[in-house]
């Protein structure tokens, strides 16, 4: 059995390494209007390949996940604070599943 | 100095949802881990040490079959990488004379959660912010994974299902209100799930892992929508200026 401190080690020092270097490394402000254009793109892909449709498996049934993520996008939609409309999602699914549905 | 403590209080205001998912995703962490022969206070090592959670998920079975370490390394490597494009797109949300040190421990505190929330935030973004964020997010991933380790079913299953939406209904929140004022971006988004969805249902594209699929959509989409529509810097610093 290999030692689990040493895993642990192992990977915190890898992952650490990924998130540090480009933040420490690249100090100047980039001036490609690509790489720049890019960059802006990067979390709006990001974000919205992680929600979708991953969110939908996210709970006991696809019933009350549908109803989170309407919920969400309808607050998310008229600009409700992050905590807001995080706590519908919770509340929607909670809610729902409390209803007696046959499946 | 009292601009700081806004900014650490906003953070910390903002980093509540991702807590509570953080707990809620954590929890179920712990107990895989469990399951895997890791105790609770290494459990908490490697969450409070790694702060990732599809790494950490795949550490278990590497773990469990006592595979080389270079495996592990390789392992995370790939599987965290898209934490690197989000530290390219985090070094430009900085000020310039921003101290090293703050990088250095901005680093730490890259999380897909973290880092979408701190970005698509208008102007230069405020090391106060993110460590208000980190301050809630590390917490919530480490206790959370002690929890989990300790007591499997100390939480009802119904709150745990409830509460595994939380970052969802905070990235939505996140990515939505500028994407309703911008079309362009609006169509981003809207392609993003598109091809997400698609990854998670097509056959061969639906054995790619999670991680890999989240860069090679970003690389592809990002890319062609940074090359069909360009941002300008008058449209930059527009934003900027509103922002003051």
């Amino acid at each position: 059995m290999n030692n689990i401190y040493l895993y642990i080690l192992v990977m915190a020092g890898v992952t650490y390494l990924i998130r540090v270097l480009p933040l420490t490394l690249i100090k100047k402000q980039i001036q490609s209007v690509y790489i720049r254009s890019f960059l802006y793109y990067v979390p709006y892909v990001t974000l919205s390949v992680m929600t979708f449709p991953a969110i939908l498996t996210a709970t006991g049934s696809m019933i009350s996940a549908a109803g989170a993520l309407a919920a969400a996008v309808f607050l998310a939609y008229r600009g409700k604070s992050l905590f807001q409309v995080s706590l519908t999602a919770c509340a929607a699914v909670f809610l729902l599943e409390l209803l007696p549905l046959p499946f | 100095m009292n601009n700081n403590a806004t900014e650490l209080k906003k953070g910390i205001k903002d980093g509540l949802p991702i807590a509570l998912g953080y707990f809620a995703v954590s929890f179920s962490f712990g107990i895989m881990a469990g399951t895997s022969g890791i105790g609770p206070w290494q459990a908490a090592l490697m969450s409070l040490t790694n702060l990732t959670s599809a790494g950490q998920f795949a550490a278990l079975s590497i773990i469990s079959a006592n595979a080389p370490y270079g495996e592990m390394a390789a392992a995370q490597l790939i599987i965290n990488l898209r934490y690197c494009l989000m530290s390219c797109s985090l070094s430009q949300k900085l000020g310039k004379n921003s101290p090293p040190i703050h990088r250095f421990l901005m680093g730490y505190g890259i999380t897909d959660e973290i880092f979408g929330v701190s970005v698509c935030r208008p102007g230069i973004l405020r090391p106060a912010y993110f460590y208000g964020l980190m301050a809630m997010a590390v917490p919530g991933w480490t206790f959370g994974t002690l929890a989990g380790s300790f007591s499997g079913s100390l939480l009802p299953q119904r709150l745990m299902s409830a509460l595994s939406v939380a970052l969802y209904g905070m990235f939505l929140a996140v990515i939505l209100p500028p994407a309703r004022k911008n079309r362009i971006l609006l169509g981003v988004v809207l392609i993003s799930m598109a091809a997400s969805l698609a990854f998670s249902l097509l056959p061969l594209l639906r054995d790619i892992s999670s991680g890999m699929k989240i860069i090679i959509l970003t690389i592809l989409i990002a890319g062609i929508a940074a090359r069909l529509f360009p941002v300008t810097e008058e449209a930059d610093e527009e934003q900027e200026a509103s922002h003051e």
